[in-house]
């Protein structure tokens, strides 16, 4: 509810920066109309951020519903936040309607793009990265809307965060598409949504390259989501997230992972060289996270519900991210072996008696192997008996008009 | 009209006014005239070096208050004659149309204009003067029709100005550190004062009965009361609730440290709250264990975990990560996120003492 007198007083000095332009460094004088842009901003409004590298000491905020902002190209409209010496974000956004696109949001100190709460989200040719490659010290996330409903995202490019590249939270109606993920810790991952369809993606290079998850503690319980048509190659960059955090359990070598969330399909991609395994399928308590027991009672921390059919797999498998799974890979398949395309905890519902619905392979040859975490691996081994079965396939997603 | 000439003639029009009169009168503005000028709303100005709050304004002072890099604040609310604020036990006051709250935030500093961080105030505005204080910021909440307005206005000579995109200000220490000091957008102040972050109306934070229900130092009187019978309160029940001082030795290490967490944390990490991604709840309300951060894993907290597991192990603080982000004055750690760039130690302590002292085991 910024008032139009602030406005018409931003103008002026919006104004008076613009005429006095010739006689300062241009940046400077759209680093301050930019932020008044965006702090004095009106539904239907489109701010633009003209070529060039523009650099910010302090995080970007944006509260207005219905707003726009545009650059040049993500190589061309830079916004960097080296030196940052104040925000937790590089644009923070809180605000439905929300289009951002074609620029570029580098080095930040903490998340670089977080859009905490909205609805019609669209996150389009963005590029957040790090440019100094994959640290412990770099911000969380890159692009990262959270309890947004109707988001889009694609076309994007995410490198180098310590956490997620791409990370879609506590949302719904989720579409992430021909984005680019390399080198961060989790490449793209879903948590907690409902409602996602990712496809077309290229998740190479990272920790782990898709991940579907569930944390417990949160409001929202996630499921609901198809992984399909990407290529997911070679998540082998050794982890470098900070202890403690979810995606630190994550193998370094993870392709496609799904940890505690119901109902995902994962079919028609290419996924190759995760020396993990092409997939992992993992229950709460295999996640390496903390609170377990306290947790388990009220949250379910089972994978259930999971359908795998007509992937390309090629490689991998051959040099697991924990040595509890290298002494696993080198008891049944000796040194110089190899875990098949899929591997699971083997961990169920114990109230559950079906197992036949946990995971469901239609993939060729593709063999899933159970390590059986739950019984300190004693019955590991393939069975693919067990998941010969079908579940109901998910409906596209499809946002509601708005 | 330029703002020059705008400024000019008002400081004119106030010239006039308080040669005429002694003191101007409180003016309230419409959203579309928000003046430049702080001492234009005539709540509070600088008569020479000394600041001066209007007579209709009443300072008061929380029980524990957000940690602001050791600044001194100074705040005041202003209710229109013949209107009251309505009580509630565990709400904001719905205020009258009208209203104005201001904080200013300002520092002793020595005589090379450093600033101390150590130094104390005894709350009367009298003893606040330009030649041994630092004016920072004066940050209002204006109580308009459609709700709170913030506005942030940053102190420059004898005056403070409206800075909507804020400010960073960059000052020396007594000790030779440097200090960020960072001025908080309008769009920043609803970051903390928005508590619901679905509806997302801006609130004055301690504007509620468990920050306010104490004795001033000011007038020795307990500021609930003092308010009611001033007319500018109206419905107050007993007993109220009351939140710790937090160096308050004689209260419990508990209520210390819940207070503490509630006035630095609970704007944000409350049910509706914008830190509702995070699950966890640090509002001074029954929450399950859990969601107070008991053996509770992160949600997205990345290099803010410090490597720790969970947000509160039960009798040991070094292991718990709300004590790492306390004490932690990097950006991408720390909690709060905003409104402060130093580690409040004393606070730091306090919240590591509580976790000392609570029970339990995390599996």
């Amino acid at each position: 509810m910024m008032n139009s007198n602030a406005i018409k007083l931003i103008s002026t000095l919006a104004l008076s920066a613009v005429i006095s332009a010739c006689s300062q460094a241009p940046e400077m004088s759209f680093q301050e109309s930019f932020r008044q842009a965006l702090e004095t901003a009106k539904p239907g409004d489109v701010i633009t951020v003209p070529q060039g590298t523009y650099s910010f000491e302090r995080s970007l905020i944006l509260n207005t519903d219905g707003v726009t902002i545009r650059g040049q190209g993500m190589e061309k409209s830079i916004l960097s936040f080296k030196g940052q010496v104040a925000g937790a974000e590089g644009l923070s956004v809180s605000a439905s309607d929300f289009t951002i696109e074609d620029l570029a949001i580098e080095d930040t100190v903490g998340d670089a793009l977080k859009v905490n709460e909205g609805n019609n989200i669209v996150i389009r040719r963005v590029r957040t990265e790090w440019t100094n490659g994959p640290d412990v010290n770099n911000g969380a996330y890159g692009i990262y809307p959270v309890q947004t409903t109707n988001v889009l995202l694609e076309g994007n490019v995410a490198i180098a965060a310590s956490d997620a590249g791409i990370y879609v939270g506590q949302s719904k109606q989720v579409i992430v598409r021909n984005n680019r993920a390399e080198f961060n810790v989790a490449g793209i991952e879903i948590e907690n949504s409902i409602g996602a369809d990712v496809y077309d993606n290229i998740a190479n290079n990272n920790t782990g390259g898709i991940l579907v998850f569930n944390m417990p503690n949160i409001a929202q319980r996630g499921y609901a989501t198809r992984v399909y048509d990407n290529e997911v190659n070679s998540n082998n960059t050794a982890n470098f997230a900070a202890p403690g955090t979810a995606v630190s359990g994550v193998p370094a070598g993870s392709g496609v992972m799904v940890n505690s969330n119901d109902q995902v399909e994962i079919f028609n991609n290419r996924i190759a060289d995760n020396n993990t395994a092409n997939i992992v399928i993992s229950s709460y308590f295999s996640a390496n996270y903390a609170g377990q027991q306290e947790l388990a009672a009220e949250f379910d921390p089972y994978p259930e519900e999971i359908l795998i059919y007509d992937n390309t797999f090629s490689g991998g498998g051959t040099n697991p991210g924990f040595d509890y799974l290298v002494q696993l890979r080198d008891a049944i398949y000796g040194v110089d072996g190899a875990f098949p395309d899929i591997i699971w905890d083997g961990i169920i519902d114990p109230n559950k008696a079906d197992e036949k619905q946990v995971i469901c392979v239609k993939n060729g040859n593709a063999q899933l192997l159970s390590v059986d975490a739950g019984n300190e691996f004693k019955g590991a081994g393939v069975d693919m008996q067990k998941h010969d079965c079908t579940v109901a396939k998910l409906a596209p997603i499809v946002f509601a008009d708005a | 009209m330029s703002n020059f000439i705008t400024r000019a003639l008002t400081t004119a029009l106030w010239t006039t006014t308080l040669v005429g009169c002694g003191q101007g009168e409180v003016k309230h503005f419409s959203v579309d005239e928000y003046p430049q000028a702080l001492s234009d709303w005539g709540i509070i100005e600088l008569q020479g070096t000394q600041l001066k709050v209007h007579d209709s304004a009443v300072v008061y002072e929380l029980n524990t208050a957000l940690f602001s890099d050791y600044a001194l604040k100074l705040r005041t609310v202003f209710v229109p004659v013949g209107e009251s604020a309505d009580y509630h036990p565990s709400d904001t006051f719905n205020m009258p149309v009208g209203s104005i709250i201001s904080k200013t935030f300002f520092y002793a500093k020595d005589s090379q204009g450093r600033l101390i961080t150590t130094s104390t105030w005894q709350g009367d505005p009298r003893d606040v003067s330009t030649s041994t204080h630092e004016l920072v910021e004066t940050r209002l909440l204006i109580k308009q029709v459609d709700g709170w307005d913030a506005l942030p206005y940053v102190w420059d000579g004898d005056d403070a100005y409206l800075s909507i995109t804020g400010k960073l200000k960059k000052y020396t220490l007594t000790n030779q550190k440097s200090l960020n000091y960072l001025v908080p957008s309008s769009n920043q102040c609803a970051s903390c004062h928005a508590t619901n972050h679905t509806n997302k109306d801006i609130l004055p934070i301690g504007i509620k009965a468990r920050h306010l229900n104490r004795t001033s130092s000011l007038y020795q009187a307990n500021q609930l009361a003092h308010w009611q019978s001033k007319g500018m309160l109206q419905g107050v029940s007993e007993p109220a609730p009351s939140n710790a001082l937090w160096a308050d030795q004689a209260a419990s290490l508990s209520h210390r440290a819940r207070s503490y967490l509630d006035i630095n944390c609970g704007h944000c990490h409350n049910a509706a709250g914008a830190a509702d991604t995070s699950g966890l709840l640090l509002d001074y309300e029954d929450h399950p264990k859990s969601a107070m951060g008991y053996c509770k894993p992160p949600v997205a907290a990345g290099s803010g975990t410090g490597g720790r597991l969970y947000s509160i192990v039960p009798g040991h603080p070094e292991l718990s990560i709300l004590s790492f982000r306390l004490d932690t004055d990097s950006p991408a750690m720390m909690m709060p996120e905003l409104g402060r760039s130093l580690i409040h130690k004393e606070g730091v302590e306090l919240v590591s003492a509580w976790i000392a002292e609570l029970e339990g085991e995390c599996i």
